[in-house]
């Protein structure tokens, strides 16, 4: 039991107490996929879906959720670990969560959960719904059915505060930081025990790969539009996953593009709201990129959707990327082309077309990044190996017998 | 560019200053289009042809908050006569605008014209409201004391009214108001400092100087007074009841297009100068919008010579109100600033703070 100093005035526990989190020292790990957190999770998911239906809108992000977790799903994740007999939750996982992302956090936690472990979940600074009612939800199971695992699961909520970071670092076994980069360093200043081990997703850079001939082939263009919309303008094309530069490859391409964007900017018309501040911040983006880049070309018939048309892949490409509908895009004779910009900041190829093409590529050239390639509108998947980490593998321990 | 100062600033109509302006900023165009490389790429990736543009307003606007992050000029190193830097607080990025002589002398000269429209052709003793050291260091001007330089032009007998660390200069103000009380002065000083550090500071003391025949000048913006809910009507009152001064002018200007200032006429309207211009357009497609409707501001200003900053988008949101129709007489362009652009509450999972601005 490591008591909580007295005087955490900014510190409020929305999901268990104060005790629960100083008695997680002393308790029990639990297996991986333990039948505990399986059946609690699934229980979750319907008490989600219920409660999202129930408020008429619903949110997309907690539905998600609900599906990601509930048992068929949980149940089929696991057959990726064949081999967990000797494993063990390695303790407590502190979880610091984006700010502006509602759920993130809930994946978050159920990753921490089902690797057997008690979570330690600083929420979301900003006042999200989904955020009070996934926390509600979990509520109402562990003061009920799910008794038994109040132990393992506290929310807190606080505004950066050096001593707290210390507080929780120095309890925990594996410190869980969603970026970006500025919390990763502000969190770096608190230690961590000898043995405890971190998992940080730092600002990513993602990309399409779209292929022209492909694209044209598709019964469903629409489908692939709204596919990308979701990737992209749905996180106000800021998630790490959200692409910044579309690459197009196969022959076809000028015939490809005029039939796709307008596809796009058909329902960022109809759905996407900017601000005055987001139209002015991607003209500098362009000015920025165009400045230094001769032959750089703005294509936009409005601020919605901007797009830049590029010259070279080079080294620095990535730097200039933007959000809110800004699309840096390349017409690639080949997936070489691309080398230049791939480093160890790369994320997630989503691809339109053949993806085997591109596996094989990138085991061929073997460059220091890109972690996930999942097809158009896959991007904000969550799976439990993420960022080129398996989340049950490095929150969990094997012994050895 | 003598033509625009063969006329009274405020004189020219629509017709006249149109074709002006649009001859003097299409020469600007092609100067830092042939000088500047950036701008060259910029202009030529926004697929801007100057051959095919009508009017000044057809011409492509740089963000202002490009001169934060590129180093834009057309004139070599060795003619930079100045570099004036904005205002930013500590760790935020300044603007860099380089100066040549030519530059700096229109800038002057067209503030001198604008200003004295309203002072008058005498210099008046002058009164600023700061303190000595923001125009210490001469090769580097920040936004502050490239004010103060350009408008100490009007003045005699300056006097500085506050310390260096911000308190009343009691010995410089009580003999100000002993020598010139009573007898048409100039006062200038930045809006914020005027409120915070004179008028709060005057009100406390047991004195009521007499500035009653005074003019002030005051710019900078309003949003540190708009937070304390401290509107413009207040800040007249208040300035009135401490020392009697009726004439207060603000006035709309940023160091990107310095000289070319936007004074505040007696209807309380902001006023476009034959040097400049605003147009304010919608964010959703930079469209020009109509008198009454809100939209970005954009400056234009004949007067940038050296360095790529004739025609800007700012970040601040305003209305032009009409133009060449003033009760005040004044022809041009009036408008009000209503602020700066709300920052963006952004998605996604990065540190991402309004539009990286």
């Amino acid at each position: 039991m490591i008591p909580m100093p007295q005087d955490f005035s900014k510190l409020s526990v929305t999901l268990g107490d104060a005790g629960t989190i100083e008695a997680m020292p002393g308790i029990a790990a639990l297996r991986p996929f333990s039948p505990q957190a399986v059946d609690f999770l699934n229980d979750l998911s319907r008490e989600l879906l219920r409660a999202d239906s129930g408020l008429g809108a619903g949110y997309s992000d907690v539905a998600t959720f609900a599906f990601w977790c509930r048992k068929g799903s949980v149940m089929k994740m696991k057959e990726d670990y064949p081999n967990l007999e000797s494993r063990l939750g390695k303790g407590i996982v502190f979880h610091s969560t984006p700010s502006n992302v509602a759920v993130n956090f809930a994946f978050s936690f159920a990753s921490g959960l089902l690797a057997g472990n008690a979570n330690i979940v600083r929420l979301p600074a900003k006042d999200f719904d989904q955020v009070r009612i996934i926390t509600a939800a979990a509520a109402g199971l562990l003061t009920g059915k799910h008794k038994h695992l109040a132990p393992y699961l506290a929310f807190v909520k606080y505004p950066p505060d050096q001593r707290l970071h210390d507080y929780f670092s120095a309890l925990c076994d594996v410190r869980v930081v969603w970026g970006g980069n500025e919390t990763i360093r502000e969190l770096r200043r608190s230690p961590l025990k000898p043995r405890a081990t971190e998992i940080a997703f730092a600002d990513r850079f993602s990309f399409s790969v779209l292929d022209a001939d492909a694209y044209l082939d598709a019964e469903d263009k629409d489908a692939a539009a709204n596919h990308f919309y979701n990737d992209t303008y749905f996180s106000d094309q800021n998630a790490c996953t959200a692409p910044r530069i579309v690459i197009w490859t196969g022959e076809k391409k000028a015939e490809a593009k005029a039939d796709f964007w307008p596809r796009v900017a058909a329902l960022v018309r109809e759905k996407y709201e900017y601000q005055p501040v987001q139209a002015v911040g991607k003209l500098n983006a362009f000015c920025l990129l165009a400045a230094s880049h001769p032959g750089c070309l703005c294509i936009s018939d409005d601020n919605a959707l901007v797009r830049a048309e590029l010259r070279a892949i080079d080294t620095d490409t990535k730097e200039y990327a933007y959000h809110s509908g800004f699309f840096m895009e390349y017409d690639a004779a080949s997936l070489d082309d691309l080398l230049p910009m791939i480093d160890e900041r790369c994320q997630t190829l989503s691809y339109f077309g053949n993806k085997e093409a591109i596996t094989a590529w990138i085991m061929d050239r073997r460059p220091h990044g890109i972690d996930r390639v999942v097809p158009l509108g896959d991007t904000m998947n969550f799976t439990l190996v993420w960022d080129g980490t398996d989340l049950i593998c490095a929150m969990s321990r094997v012994i050895r017998s | 560019m003598d033509v625009f100062f063969d006329t009274a600033p405020y004189s020219p109509g629509k017709d006249e200053k149109g074709a002006l302006l649009s001859r003097r900023l299409f020469e600007l165009t092609r100067r830092h289009y042939e000088r500047c490389e950036p701008y060259r790429n910029i202009i030529d990736g926004l697929g801007f042809d100057l051959e095919k543009a009508g009017t000044y307003y057809d011409l492509p606007f740089l963000p202002v908050s490009l001169f934060k992050q590129l180093d834009l000029t057309s004139v070599p190193k060795e003619e930079i006569f100045k570099t004036m830097t904005s205002s930013g607080t500590t760790g935020q990025a300044v603007s860099r605008i380089y100066l040549d002589r030519e530059t700096a002398n229109l800038q002057q000269k067209a503030l001198s014209k604008i200003v004295s429209s309203f002072l008058g052709a005498s210099r008046l003793p002058m009164l600023i409201i700061d303190c000595p050291s923001v125009v210490k260091d001469r090769t580097m001007f920040s936004a502050r004391g490239a004010g103060i330089l350009g408008f100490s032009f009007f003045g005699t007998s300056r006097a500085y009214a506050l310390h260096d660390d911000m308190s009343l200069d009691m010995e410089s103000i009580t003999d100000f108001f002993e020598k010139f009380g009573g007898r048409r002065v100039l006062l200038f000083g930045f809006t914020f400092m005027v409120w915070q550090h004179f008028v709060h500071e005057i009100e406390k003391l047991d004195i009521k100087p007499d500035l009653s025949q005074g003019i002030l000048i005051h710019g900078g913006g309003w949003k540190k007074l708009a937070a304390d809910a401290v509107s413009p009507a207040v800040f007249k009152k208040r300035l009135y009841e401490t020392c009697g001064i009726r004439e207060v002018h603000d006035y709309y200007g940023m160091v990107e297009q310095t000289g070319a200032i936007y004074m505040e006429c007696e209807e309380g309207h902001l006023h476009a100068s034959v040097y400049s211009d605003v147009i304010t357009r919608d964010f959703h497609d930079f469209s020009v919008c109509g008198f009454g409707e809100t939209g970005i501001i954009e400056v234009v200003s004949a007067l940038p010579a050296s360095y790529p900053g004739h025609a800007l988008l700012t970040e601040d949101e305003g209305v032009v109100l009409g133009e060449d129709d003033c009760p005040c007489g004044r022809q041009g362009k009036y408008f009000k600033i209503q602020g700066r652009l709300k920052n963006a509450e952004i998605r996604g999972c990065s540190d991402t703070y309004a539009a990286g601005l």
